[in-house]
């Protein structure tokens, strides 16, 4: 054949031949100005070859669209939809990772200070909050411990779901912090843990047996997360206002609404958990008491500036 | 971004995968395969630009490199299989055929036309999807549209558009007559 190749890639439009098979197709796909795509059928009116062709492209269109229509409207299975949610939760964690980026200052300077104050734990909390060996001498009121229980159980009911960890994400951290607050009837503050690995994924409300309760997560690189669990408990009103005490220092009140921080391991997941002004406070993860103490303490200090 | 508008896309891409490439399964996969891609390409994602392009690009990638990487031996007639494929329903044998004969059409050629034809796809979007120039774009439709209607009317192509001659000397192979086992 002598004619040269009528659909040149580098010069696909100037070419006459090219121009009318492509102007066939575009007629069919409805890729044509109105205009045009009217010119066109009147000169191809008689042009039985013509007509034929287009009638067949047309059907192959019809054809072709009617191909497993089903699958639209089918159930996705639980496998492809698992991945779905990995791959948008990769995708805002990476979002959520420019965005603390730009606070890498603050995070910074919230570690250098949460390492300083780390040191001086031991002197600032009083021997007899720390747990001891027969555990039953501890001061913690029960509805404390009651609420660490609970903060535990919450932890292993949401840490492992997949689909819906939470009920805001932290790509709406603004909104989130808000309705909690509403919710709990108090201003909230979430704690960056940036500094120690872990970024926030974002919370949800619950209902605790002394009113209701939020639980922020956590996620490190690694996919391990903790939750803060945070609520009023039962006596609350007569308690001091914490803003009161003006120590510089990270130091837990010691009125009979406050304790310091108490380790516990009789939920399903161990953590801290510490009350203040009556609100109660509670960090758990499957870590360990290093760990878990470490988390706590850079909760506590950012909560408690 | 959130996670509705990535729901949103699975129905579409799943029945794109099962028209492409002929399996239930196989489509599954793939789509599967295309969501961990995304995991990883994200940060190539411009928020706010086309979610199914970019999609259907990742897919597109992978399907191709995954029949690269295929030996010619994995390709089985889908004459011989089809009692075995599932389906929740019967497909009409018209269905069948036109599946049968379009897993007969080249890869590229085939894409190019599902893009077009069945995702109603702009020629550019097309283009962008695949990698190609438009012009490449055309010509892959030209010959596939002429090539399945022979492949239907089991007869050898007759070539009523001067274009399906471009790149294509294996055109006149044709390959109704070839069994790929």
């Amino acid at each position: 054949m002598t004619r040269p190749p009528t659909m040149d890639p580098i010069h696909p439009a100037p070419h006459p031949r090219a121009g009318e098979s492509s102007t066939w197709h575009a007629l069919v796909d409805g890729q044509l100005p109105p205009a045009q795509a009217q010119a066109l059928r009147e000169q191809l009116q008689d042009d039985q070859e013509a007509q034929a062709t287009l009638a067949h492209w047309q059907a192959q269109r019809e054809q072709l669209h009617a191909l497993h229509q089903d699958l639209l409207h089918a159930p996705v299975p639980d496998t492809l939809m698992a991945a779905a949610l990995r791959a948008t939760d990769r995708r805002e964690q990476q979002a959520q990772w420019w965005r603390w980026g730009g606070m890498a200052a603050s995070v910074l300077l919230a570690f250098v200070l949460g390492w300083t104050g780390r040191g001086q734990w031991p002197a600032v909390a009083p021997g007899k909050t720390l747990a001891t060996g027969n555990g039953t001498t501890l001061l913690a009121a029960e509805p404390a411990q009651r609420f660490a229980q609970q903060a535990a159980v919450a932890h292993a009911v949401y840490q492992p779901e997949v689909r819906h960890p939470v009920e805001v994400t932290a790509a709406q951290q603004d909104h989130l912090v808000q309705w909690l607050s509403k919710r709990l009837d108090r201003p909230l503050k979430v704690p960056a843990l940036g500094a120690q690995g872990y970024e926030l994924v974002g919370g949800r409300l619950l209902p605790g047996d002394t009113g209701v309760r939020a639980q922020f997560m956590y996620q490190n690189s690694a996919g391990q997360r903790i939750t803060l669990y945070l609520g009023a408990l039962a006596a609350a009103s007569t308690s001091p206002d914490p803003a009161s005490d003006n120590t510089p220092r990270p130091q837990p009140p010691t009125t009979a609404s406050t304790t310091a921080f108490q380790f516990t391991q009789d939920g399903p997941v161990p953590g801290f958990y510490w009350t203040d002004a009556g609100f109660g406070y509670a960090l758990s993860g499957q870590l360990s008491r290093t760990e878990l103490l470490s988390l706590a303490t850079a909760a506590y200090q950012q909560l408690n500036p | 971004m959130n996670r509705t508008q990535v729901i949103e896309q699975l129905p579409g891409l799943r029945r794109y995968a099962r028209v492409l490439t002929g399996d239930a399964w196989a489509a599954d996969d793939l789509v599967q395969d295309t969501l961990e891609r995304a995991c990883s390409k994200w940060l190539l994602w411009r928020a706010g630009s086309d979610l199914r392009a970019w999609l259907f690009t990742l897919m597109h990638n992978l399907y191709l490199n995954q029949r690269r990487a295929l030996p010619a031996l994995a390709q089985v007639d889908i004459d011989d299989i089809h009692d075995q494929l599932p389906g929740a329903r019967a497909p009409s044998d018209d269905a069948l055929d036109l599946e049968r004969c379009l897993q007969r059409l080249p890869a590229d050629q085939r894409a190019v036309l599902l893009l077009v034809a069945m995702e109603d796809m702009s020629y550019e979007d097309t283009a962008r999807i695949l990698g190609i120039p438009a012009g490449t774009v055309m010509s892959r439709l030209s010959r596939a549209r002429t090539r399945l209607r022979a492949l239907m009317d089991r007869e050898p192509a007759p070539s009523p558009i001067p274009a399906a001659h471009a790149d294509a000397p294996a055109a006149g192979a044709v390959p109704v007559l070839r069994r790929l086992k």
